[in-house]
């Protein structure tokens, strides 16, 4: 391996990895619980949520758009799975299975509205979602009269809280999630599809493809995996709620930058977003381990998320003086 | 009368691999409407540019009123007194008329602009050029005719010695274009220098009083409009033909089976109010003629379902096909190279073999998954027979030179076998080497039995390697001429026909 290929590659996910691995190195120097088996344990629960709807958001970023509404619509889809779910007439298994099937439908019908919005009348992603974020806020209150609802069945309580071997099992959920994505982008033709229209649609298009239905589709799949996170979540707290989920399209929103990917698609891999979500989630739990205060957390992970879009306009120029 | 105020001596220009302008000898008089007349290609933009600051000369010297003239900016060469309107209008639409001719020196009093002065002054100016509209109106609720005017009134607005008019009368109705040669003859009574560059011939006789000709971006000379009729002006533009350039240009051409393979009837499309119709034979090359703005890009675009259709039908192999897309085209064997490959035919940052592989994507996967090994072979095989020079195909083609570029474009489309291939503007941009390999690589395809439409620029180009040219004039096909009768100033004629007797545009 010559230089250039280590330099380029540095530039890549692995350098986005290393970073990690040097962050991680750092805390456990210097705060010996950091690396503890139940803290580290501990980081897998806290990143899950976040790296799942990081996929999704990777796919819409990848074609240059962007999804606001992801943290309204996990709410709405909480709210709608939470009532399913505790719903006494049903038996307790089909209960879960309908409730599971609801916050994906939730999900993806929501990601349906906003890609077909912004397709059919070439809105920005930006502008549409938006909307979206006040409109699934407005339904989740709606829907559960502004109520937060728990008491979830005991088999699916403890679901959530199952680990093997110190991994917990909605993380492992998280990184089957990260596999299977990575396979559709870099095997499929619908991932090469992906990268080619956040590249330059109109020649995808004059190739002979229907660019919108791709579009779309990320959008779909974008609300899928929110559907999901929203599963995770309920595993996770044990409770549905119209109000939580308030910030967490700017967590994935960050986890897919800090990952390498382009804001104006073409660019960027879910490896990147998963280490993007870890590097996040490090962070957060280290800074606290340190005993920095929650407001001087946010300053830190605000100037990361500068720090990755600043290096990622020298990442473009570096690859091409390299190549 | 017959002192220059401009004077041009010796001025090239060069881009990469391409000789734009060379030695360029140029005076202009003062106070003559001075015409410059060239192909699309020949190098009137470029000296424009020069002129007003834009580009830099390679070499040469310029003088403006006996001094040295050399401007490094635009701005340097508006505060000499050149002024130029430009074909697309840089005005701010939001803002009004007055607010735009004063743009870049408003009157002021104090920190506020005066609004009281800026409406005489405009108002003023406005009478001038006969622009009959409210100084507050916002530019975008204006004609084009009237934008012009704003824009010829802020040229005349501040000093101006010399007014360049870039085509001023291509998007113009005939009344429009009577009322600016108004304008024209009355500002050169006052003393107005003006350089005039049009493609419609005509007009020359209506208003220059000199005429320069230039060819391949070099000068074939200055007339007295007087001394020289349209059939002088067109063989000047023209010039001798280079044989050498075009493969098999004296071998028999490989003859059309005679089926009729495309055939499209009365297509109407958004840009013309014309029926289009002409059709393309098995084995055949078709050459596309026509000067900018003779819709020939937006015709073959409405072909292949790149635009709307309005109306009308396309035919292939005498089956009447629903094309409403480029999916549709390409599903039915209709294929169109477009003529910016940057922006409309490459994905820039993906690698080679991707590049080439999109359009044949079906080819290379089951069940949505991509083969990448047969992708990768069959990438390997196209650039092998296009002679591709890049290090492997995994090479972002953004890296690769534009010959190679538009190779990887050629590829993906012959990798799809498609039975009509329309080229736009194949060889614009690349080197001579290149366009030869890629003349090769049609006769190639025409062997195969494929039927082939070239749209472009370069005449010399049709000549050489069509079987038989359509032309174009403003949205309409204006004639056809078979390969015995090709004649530059026969197709050039037709070329220029419609857009003269151009009161039929609505």
């Amino acid at each position: 391996m010559n230089t250039k290929r280590i330099v380029y590659l540095m530039l890549n996910e692995a350098g986005i990895g290393l970073v990690l691995v040097l962050l991680c190195l750092l805390f456990s120097y210097f705060v010996p619980a950091f690396a503890s088996i139940n803290n580290i344990s501990n980081i897998f629960t806290q990143i899950s949520i976040n790296t799942v709807i990081a996929v999704g958001m990777t796919f819409v970023i990848l074609l240059g758009g962007i999804d606001l509404s992801v943290g309204s619509v996990l709410a709405l889809c909480t709210v709608l799975a939470g009532l399913v779910i505790t719903n006494k007439s049903i038996p307790v298994g089909s209960a879960i299975l309908l409730a599971v099937l609801a916050s994906m439908a939730a999900g993806m019908a929501c990601g349906l509205f906003n890609g077909w919005v912004c397709e059919r009348w070439k809105i920005h992603s930006f502008v549409v979602t938006l909307g979206m974020l006040n409109m699934a806020r407005g339904a989740a209150l709606q829907v559960s009269g502004s109520r937060t609802i728990f008491s979830f069945p005991r088999a699916f309580n403890a679901f959530g809280t199952l680990s093997y071997f110190g991994i917990p099992v909605i993380f492992m959920m998280a990184i089957l999630l990260v596999a299977v994505g990575h396979f559709i982008l870099e095997k499929t033709v619908f991932g090469r599809m992906i990268y080619a229209i956040g590249n330059n649609e109109e020649a995808v298009r004059l190739s002979g493809h229907n660019t919108k239905v791709y579009k779309v589709a990320a959008f779909v799949i974008c609300g899928a995996t929110v559907g999901m996170a929203a599963v995770l979540y309920m595993l996770r707290l044990n409770i549905a709620s119209p109000i939580l989920g308030t910030g967490f399209e700017l967590s994935a929103i960050a986890a897919v930058v800090i990952g390498g990917t382009s804001m104006s698609g073409g660019k960027g891999s879910l490896i990147g977003t998963l280490f993007g979500a870890a590097i996040i989630g490090v962070l957060n739990n280290g800074l606290l381990l340190l005993g920095m205060s929650d407001f001087a957390r946010q300053i830190v992970t605000g100037a990361i998320i500068v720090g990755a879009v600043v290096l990622d306009t020298y990442r473009a120029t570096l690859s091409v003086m390299l190549s | 009368m017959e002192t220059d105020i401009l004077s041009i001596q010796n001025v090239s220009k060069s881009f990469p691999g391409v000789r734009a302008l060379s030695n360029i000898v140029l005076s202009v008089r003062k106070g003559e409407v001075h015409v410059l007349v060239g192909e699309n290609g020949a190098g009137k933009s470029t000296l424009i540019k020069i002129v007003c600051g834009i580009y830099p000369p390679d070499g040469g010297t310029m003088t403006l009123e006996g001094e040295p003239y050399f401007p490094r900016t635009p701005r340097e060469a508006m505060n000499r007194g050149i002024r130029v309107v430009y074909q697309e209008f840089n005005l701010l639409s939001y803002l009004s008329v007055a607010e735009n001719i004063f743009f870049d020196r408003l009157p002021r009093r104090g920190i506020r602009v005066d609004r009281k002065k800026l409406f005489r002054d405009a108002s003023e100016i406005m009478a001038r050029v006969g622009l009959d509209a409210d100084p507050w109106m916002p530019v975008e609720l204006l004609g084009v005719a009237q934008m012009q005017l704003v824009e010829i009134a802020k040229a005349l607005s501040s000093k101006c010695r010399v007014l360049i008019l870039d085509e001023p009368t291509a998007t113009l109705s005939p009344g429009e274009i009577s009322r600016l040669f108004e304008i024209i003859r009355t500002e050169k009574k006052q003393g107005l220098t003006v350089i005039y560059i049009s493609h419609h011939l005509k007009e020359i006789y209506e208003i220059g009083d000199r005429i320069t000709v230039l060819r391949n971006g070099e000068l074939v000379g200055t007339k007295e409009t007087a001394e020289i009729d349209i059939p002088h002006i067109v063989s000047m533009m023209v010039g001798r033909q280079m044989d050498a350039e075009y493969p098999f240009m004296d071998s028999p051409h490989p003859k059309p089976t005679g089926e009729p393979l495309l055939e499209v009837k009365g297509l109407r499309i958004a840009s013309s109010s014309h029926e289009i119709s002409f059709h393309l034979k098995k084995g055949e090359i078709l050459g596309i003629s026509g000067l900018v703005g003779s819709r020939r890009t937006e015709t073959v675009r409405a072909v292949f379902g790149a635009d709307k259709k309005l109306g009308g039908s396309v035919s292939l192999e005498g089956r009447r096909l629903n094309v409403t897309s480029p999916k549709d085209a390409v599903r039915e064997g209709i294929c169109l190279l477009t003529e910016d490959r940057k922006s409309q035919g490459l994905v820039l940052d993906m690698p080679v073999d991707a590049n080439i592989s999109l359009a044949a994507l079906d080819k290379f996967s089951h069940f949505g998954l991509i083969d990448k090994k047969a992708e990768r072979g069959a990438s390997q095989r196209m650039a092998g027979e296009l002679a591709i020079k890049t290090p492997s195909m995994s090479q972002l083609v953004r890296n690769l030179s534009g010959g190679n570029q538009q190779k990887t474009v050629l590829a993906k489309w012959i990798l799809r076998d498609a039975k009509v291939l329309i080229f736009d503007e194949p060889t614009r941009g690349i080197d001579v080497g290149a366009k030869y390999e890629i003349y090769l690589l049609l006769w190639r395809l025409l062997a195969e039995g494929k039927g082939i439409m070239i749209v472009s620029s370069d005449l010399n180009e049709l000549i050489g390697i069509c079987h038989r040219i359509v032309v174009f004039s403003g949205g309409a096909v204006s004639g056809e001429v078979l390969r015995r009768d090709f004649e530059q100033e026969r197709i050039l004629k037709y070329a220029y026909r419609v857009s003269h007797e151009g009161s039929d545009r609505e």
